[in-house]
């Protein structure tokens, strides 16, 4: 690890105008991501702002009957919260799916959006990665390719995102709060948040230098059967080969958004309107233009099936 | 007797030694530049006083030094243990403010005012916690190293189950969660122990949750 300096934020937006004024600087909430990369040298900031004890750890009613949640909110709270097992359940099955007891109990929802992929070419230093060393290539194009991107992936980058929770936040039309350097607040829809890789996979999200995420909100509940199934190489505590997040109304209607298959938690709206019809009808829309590599193909058919097992599952 | 960091460093110098004993004199530039240009960039101390078990201890700690270092090279409670050092293997794991966390992904500037409970602060050998005689009993490891984490893990798995915070195999969301087998394997799932004791891990574990029912 390179040395770094370390100070405690006073606020979200002193914290917010620091980060944009100290070259390297970073934030760090949980650390499971960060301290993991920066052990291995992947990122090295020279300052740390840690911004746990800013009170962003609520979860709180909005006005419109929707959720406010802190972006200090720990994984396991957020899961356990009586009112996002009820209304979001989604959201609680697709948290209680991704790492373990002791990293949820650490990682944070604004951390969790922010992580980064878990492409083993990203974390080998020793290897070309087009994310960790802008155009020094990409490794994994013509390397072990099981576990990456099948859809809007570029000639630059073919990572995935790793979050499950995520990829419920984009079913469920979350939108992220963020403070800015300059004090002002901004709103982005999850569904712009993330990029996709294009020419700058090193540009993940759609934060300014310095922005800092002080919330996440849903809009009010939609009802329907929650569903998120996880498909991945051993039973617990390992990251998705591909997963299907579902919100299923009683007429047939729903949305879903997959994990493991792009640089984002990946959704197509204009697909959705096939959910009715099956799911071979409603995957084939949400991986049209797919291109996958010779080892990753499998991703088509086990998104397709395992869309079929969740909608089965939904007229249970 | 060693005090902070003496350890580390003599083992730098085992390295330093080892290596000019195999390469030529020439040879030594490299890796004689390579230790000045990390020297470049000092390492920034901080203060931080850390509850360890109860017992308060002041220490001044390069701000990189992670609580599992800490504990193990400053305060020398070796039982917690350095695994994989990247939060996959949890054999590093101890509770803080009565939650479970792999100790290797946090820094120690991280936790003033926080309460840590290592292994050390658990049971002692003379008046061992609950879950460690249950270990004991059903022969829950071999090697013994993943352990202390095990025994960690186990203790605020069944807190968290307790809380009613569901997990991942929990049938209905909305229901209380009980410590059964496939819920405390999925539980326990962020410790590794690769002599496969697990078997006899759940065992320990549920012997002592029926203790507690």
């Amino acid at each position: 690890m390179k040395p770094f300096t370390y100070e405690r934020a006073r606020s979200p937006a002193e914290a917010a105008a620091a980060a944009a004024r100290i070259q390297g600087a970073r934030f760090i909430a949980g650390g499971t991501n960060l301290l993991d990369l920066m052990k291995l040298q992947i990122e090295t900031p020279g300052y740390l702002i840690d911004v746990n004890g800013l009170a962003l750890d609520k979860i709180e009613t909005t006005p419109e009957g929707g959720m406010r949640i802190g972006a200090l909110v720990r994984n396991t709270d957020l899961a356990a919260d009586d009112r996002v097992r009820r209304d979001y359940g989604l959201l609680s099955r697709a948290m209680l799916a991704g790492a373990s007891g002791q990293l949820r109990n650490k990682a944070t929802t604004a951390g969790n959006l922010l992580q980064r992929t878990r492409c083993p070419y990203f974390y080998d230093t020793n290897q070309p990665c087009n994310k960790r060393r802008p155009g020094s290539g990409c490794a994994a194009l013509g390397g072990f390719s099981r576990q990456h991107a099948v859809v809007g992936a570029s000639e630059a980058c073919i990572a995935t995102h790793p979050s499950d929770m995520a990829v419920a936040m984009r079913a469920l039309d979350a939108t992220v709060e963020t403070v800015r350097p300059d004090g002002s607040a901004r709103s982005i829809p999850i569904a712009e948040f993330h990029r996709l890789p294009g020419d700058t996979p090193h540009i993940e999200t759609a934060l300014a230098a310095g922005e800092l995420i002080t919330a996440v909100t849903l809009p009010k509940p939609v009802g329907g059967k929650h569903i998120y199934r996880k498909v991945r190489d051993r039973a617990s505590y390992a990251f998705a080969l591909i997963s299907v997040a579902a919100v299923i109304q009683r007429d047939g209607s729903g949305r879903v958004a997959l994990g493991g298959v792009a640089h984002k938690p990946w959704r197509v709206e204009a697909a959705e309107p096939d959910l009715p019809r099956g799911a071979k009808a409603a995957s084939a829309g949400l991986l049209a233009d797919a291109t996958p590599t010779r080892e990753n193909a499998f991703k088509l058919l086990l998104v397709e099936r395992t869309l079929g097992a969740v909608l089965t599952e939904a007229r249970a | 007797m060693p005090g902070p960091g003496n350890i580390e460093f003599s083992r730098r110098n085992l390295l330093i030694v080892g290596a000019a004993s195999f390469v030529t004199p020439g040879a030594i530039a490299a890796p004689t530049a390579a230790l000045a240009q990390t020297a470049a960039a000092p390492p920034a101390l901080s203060k931080v006083a850390l509850n360890i078990n109860g017992k308060v201890s002041e220490l001044e700690l390069d701000t990189r030094t992670t609580l599992l270092d800490a504990l193990r090279e400053h305060l020398h409670l070796t039982g917690t243990k350095k695994g994989c050092d990247h939060g996959q293997c949890g054999a590093c794991t101890v509770i803080v403010d009565g939650r479970r966390i792999n100790s290797c992904l946090t820094l120690a500037v991280m936790h003033a005012g926080d309460k840590v409970t290592t292994i050390e602060g658990l049971g002692t050998p003379q008046n061992l916690h609950p879950m460690q005689s249950a270990f004991v009993k059903h022969d829950g490891y071999q090697c013994g190293y993943c352990t202390p984490g095990q025994i960690c893990s186990a203790v605020a798995a069944l807190d968290e189950i307790k809380a009613g915070i569901p997990s991942h195999v929990s049938a209905d969301l909305s229901a209380s969660p009980q410590a059964t087998a496939a819920e405390l394997r999925e539980r326990m799932s962020g410790n590794i122990c690769r002599c496969g004791a697990y078997s006899n891990i759940v065992d320990a574990i549920t012997e002592v949750a029926g203790r507690q029912a």
